[in-house]
């Protein structure tokens, strides 16, 4: 057995309140790439900032060993001297500055007052080879990829002179080809002897990469996995530890599947971009979605598939439209407004929830009667009561978990604020729903309990089009997949006979101009 | 009650407590004037601008921390015109109001479609009016009168803005201003009792019996000393009616209606909000209108107050406005806040400015007390606030 890198002994971090963790142990080996999983909350971030002393010594219980040691973090300098870089989740780059700059900001080359530029660009460089980066240093961070940029992450965190190298999500905003080159990098780095914590909630990739997988469920450590063998260990494997039981089927089966007729329909439908209007966003796109069907649109990221259904949402995106809405098989012209949209029963419920979705300095209560508070009213004076109890009601109906309605939105979990959202628009009583990312960043649990709300929607005959990035999920739920790329449907597939690799190919062939 | 429930209420009214606490400092400093009945009535008049400036000022700093820097100008402007109507023209009282009002609100339209449609950044929008009004008010003054100030103003105008309603002699107990006093502080108890009676009837979440006796028990209390203090000040001054009319609508608005709501939520997320029906144009252009409404009731108190119109008028009110409401915990980037809290903000303004005028502090040194106070005030309130978390 390999030596004994990182140790974290009876580990018990409280906040008021709440026990983040609770006498967590962890073991890292010399050389390994170990993975960490877990579902939102679970407790993996709040280790790794025990770990690099974000949350100083003497904040929480228990020892870290490390390198035989045990060692007494204040801040994260600390914890970098001994070689423990850990590189977060959302890129700290400065866009405005150099990559030498960005690589070595707070650890400047040179004398206390004088920055030594050519030491700095030689050893940037230097490090940029290594992580397989030909830009000079020199140029600004704006000008390259976010592909790139975290690679010059991993670059900064090598001039670190990194041991021990944590990264958070370090795939969460690339596209499939630079999160392969990432994960390839990794394996590349293990051979050299780097040893690597890796937190994901990208399964396939942990699987791919990872040697050991910890498992960590509310607070503790549920499980090591070893991963060493010819045969990758199974998402579902990985799964069941995570949310504790088995999970059969990923997706729930829908019962009494009843499809109606046609409700919405979008007929040769364009849309140009509002600051470019010579540019089509949406190009002659035409689909419909029957009552209780729930219809998928598979694109990548830029298909326009945002474009399409904010634009069919009272035009709250796009200027010069043309083309026609009907519902229930009647032409509809639809104003400019997304009041209009909602009277004639449409909603749309945004990919981000964040930033266009909720109001995160409410409460829940608040959220959930957004778009219909008209229902609750009378003359413009608002029941109090009355929204009280729609908010409670919807709480129960979605299972979100929430001491009181009264809480804010922006204290929750991804998962509850993904309910929240959902919960507004259904409480609106549209007729038709555009699903736009319906589960992005929200664990396993949680997107199951969403794929239930959604199979619910459907059987209670509402129309449902789903936005999804994720080709498992489009199979999974949709009874009917509609494949978009470069503003236009290229594609359109019943969901029983579609594969991953029949989307894909239909996708690759529009790209070739076929 | 534990010293945890104790501790939590404290922190969550830390600007009443403040506010308290300053009384008090003046109460010793004073030698007790500060509590005499000629101040309450002083506190209520010279502060009178600001709760109703700042019941306008809180609906714009609501939709996303914008302000209104004019509102002092147009105080002024509003006044010097009010003047040249009422009392070089001769015109009746109502008619002349009317008229106020009326370019109020034309002020209020063409500037909220500034902000609202044009999309003008609204500290540019109104820092034109700031520069633009007391220059046009104080030549219209100068046209008309050669002291550079217009008055006295008919009867029939204070008697709506600054007297005082059936007054009487100092020191004798005015009966109608007492059994109002009553009346408003059983109806505080009656409604908080009976809103927890509601709430416990259906089932939702309520305060405690203690946490209601409290809360209606100090607002009562309060009520009772103020309308008897005023009781002995010869009775209820018109422009208390004004503000508490104002403040108590603004209230129902910004916490009862859909529209209050809408405010809220542009200033907490415009998109969402535009994107859940929200016509976030519309409350843009409405916050700006109601604001210059506002000045036009606001400018009319002011000049009978001081029975005149003149170039001074409004000055720095724009400030005092902002003051009270962030001092009242209205967020500066929006979507939170409340009117008790721009009330109890521009009261312990009006206490401090009172307080220093009683011990004759001298003006340039009031200032620099004004200006420490108010960040300390803040300070004091976003410290208090991180350690809830």
């Amino acid at each position: 057995m390999a030596k004994i890198l990182l140790e974290m002994k009876n580990i018990t971090k409280t906040f008021p309140g709440v026990k983040a963790l609770d006498n967590v142990n962890f073991q890292v080996e010399e050389g390994e790439i170990h993975a960490l999983v877990g579902e939102n909350g679970a407790g993996k971030s709040t280790l790794m900032n025990v770990l690099s002393g974000i949350y100083p010594y003497g904040t929480y219980e228990g020892d870290i060993i490390y390198d035989g040691k045990v060692c007494e973090f204040h801040n994260i300098k600390d914890s970098e001297k001994l070689g423990i870089v850990i590189i977060h989740q959302e890129l700290a780059l400065v866009p405005e500055m150099t990559i030498g700059e960005n690589m070595y900001l707070g650890n400047e080359r040179g004398h206390k007052y004088a920055i030594d530029w050519n030491t700095t660009y030689a050893e940037a460089d230097k490090y940029l080879r290594m992580v397989g980066l030909s830009e000079s240093s020199k140029v600004q961070v704006k000008t390259i990829g976010t592909g790139k940029q975290q690679l010059v992450e991993i670059a900064k965190a090598l001039a670190k002179k990194a041991r021990l190298l944590i990264l958070d999500e370090p795939t969460s905003s690339l596209n499939e080809e630079d999160s392969r080159a990432l994960l390839d990098l990794m394996l590349e780095f293990k051979k050299q002897g780097m040893t690597m914590i890796i937190i994901s909630h990208k399964l396939n990739e942990v699987a791919y990469v990872a040697d050991t997988i910890t498992v960590v469920r509310d607070g503790a450590t549920i499980e090591t996995i070893d991963n060493h063998g010819t045969e990758q260990v199974s998402e579902e494997r990985i799964i069941k530890g995570m949310v504790g039981r088995e999970i059969t089927n990923r997706f729930p089966k829908r019962d009494n599947v009843q499809i109606g007729d046609i409700q919405l329909e979008v007929d040769h439908w364009t849309v140009h971009h509002p600051l470019y209007p010579e540019r089509k966003v949406v190009d002659d796109v035409s689909m419909y979605v029957r009552k209780g069907e729930v219809v998928g649109i598979y694109g990548l990221m830029g298909a326009g598939r945002t474009e399409l259904a904010m634009s069919i949402f009272g035009q709250s995106y796009g200027t010069n439209f043309s083309g026609e809405l009907k519902i229930d098989g009647k032409p509809v012209k639809m104003k400019k407004s997304e009041a209009d949209a909602i009277k004639h029963k449409i909603a749309y419920v945004t990919e981000d929830r964040k930033g266009n979705g909720l109001v995160l300095s409410q409460s829940i209560k608040v959220n959930t009667s957004l778009a219909h508070l008209d229902a609750i009213s009378s003359h413009t004076v608002i029941d109090g009561d009355k929204e009280y109890a729609v908010a409670e009601e919807y709480r129960d109906k979605l299972k979100i978990k929430t001491p009181t309605v009264e809480q804010l939105v922006g204290n929750l979990s991804g998962g509850n604020q993904q309910k929240v959202l959902l919960a507004k628009w259904m409480f609106a009583e549209p007729d038709i729903m555009l699903l736009d990312e319906p589960t992005r960043g929200i664990d396993v649990g949680a997107k199951y309990e969403i794929y239930c709300i959604i199979n619910d929607l459907a059987a209670a005959g509402k129309s449902v089009v789903m936005i999804s990035s994720e080709l498992p999920e489009v199979l999974g739920l949709c009874d009917r997949i509609y494949i978009m790329n470069e503003g236009k449907m290229v594609g359109e597939m019943k969901g029983s006979e579609a594969t991953q690799e029949s989307i894909m190919a239909v996708i690759l062939k529009s790209g070739r101009g076929e | 009650m534990d010293k945890k429930v104790l501790a939590s209420t404290l922190k969550k009214n830390a600007m009443l407590v403040v506010l308290v606490l300053v009384y008090l400092f003046f109460m010793v400093l004073t030698g007790g004037g500060i509590f005499r009945p000629t101040s309450f009535n002083a506190l209520i008049s010279q502060n009178a601008y600001v709760y109703i400036l700042g019941c306008g000022m809180l609906m714009c700093m609501l939709t996303g921390g914008n302000i209104d820097l004019s509102c002092g100008a147009f105080v002024c402007l509003l006044g010097a015109i009010g003047g040249v109507l009422m009392v070089i023209q001769g015109w009746g009282t109502g008619i002349s109001l009317l008229v106020v009002l009326l370019i109020g609100i034309v002020y209020g339209c063409g500037l909220g479609a500034l902000v609202a449609y044009v999309r003008v950044p609204p500290w540019i929008a109104t820092l034109a009016g700031y520069l633009a009004f007391r220059g046009l008010g104080t030549a219209i003054l100068r046209a008309n009168s050669s002291t550079g100030s217009i008055g006295p103003f008919p009867d029939s105008f204070l008697d709506i803005f600054s007297r005082i309603v059936f007054k009487t002699p100092e020191g004798v107990m005015n009966i109608p201003c007492i059994v109002a006093g009553i009346v408003a502080a059983a109806l505080v108890v009656l409604l908080v009792f009976r809103n927890r009676a509601v709430r416990l009837k259906k089932g939702y979440e309520a305060d405690s019996f203690g946490a209601a006796a409290a809360k209606s028990g100090i607002g009562a209390a309060v009520i009772l000393l103020v309308m008897y203090k005023l009781s002995l000040a010869g009775g209820i001054p018109t422009v208390l009616l004004w503000v508490t009319g104002i403040v108590l609508i603004y209230s129902f608005i910004t916490s009862k209606t859909t529209i209050g709501r809408h405010f809220y939520v542009v200033g907490g997320n415009i998109e969402a909000a535009r994107l859940s029906g929200v016509n976030t144009k519309r409350i843009m252009f409405l916050a700006y209108l109601n604001m210059a409404v506002l000045t036009s009731i606001s400018a009319m108190t002011v000049i009978a107050r001081f029975t005149a119109a003149n170039a001074n008028a409004g000055k720095n009110f724009e400030m005092d406005a902002i003051s009270a409401c962030v001092v009242g915990g209205v967020s500066a980037s929006g979507g939170a806040g409340s009117i008790l809290g721009m009330v109890i903000g521009a009261t312990l303004i009006g206490v401090i400015n009172l307080g220093m005028f009683q011990i004759s502090l001298d003006a340039n040194y009031q200032r620099v007390v004004k200006g420490f106070v108010l960040l300390a005030a803040v300070v004091f309130d976003i410290l208090s606030k991180q350690k809830q978390k």
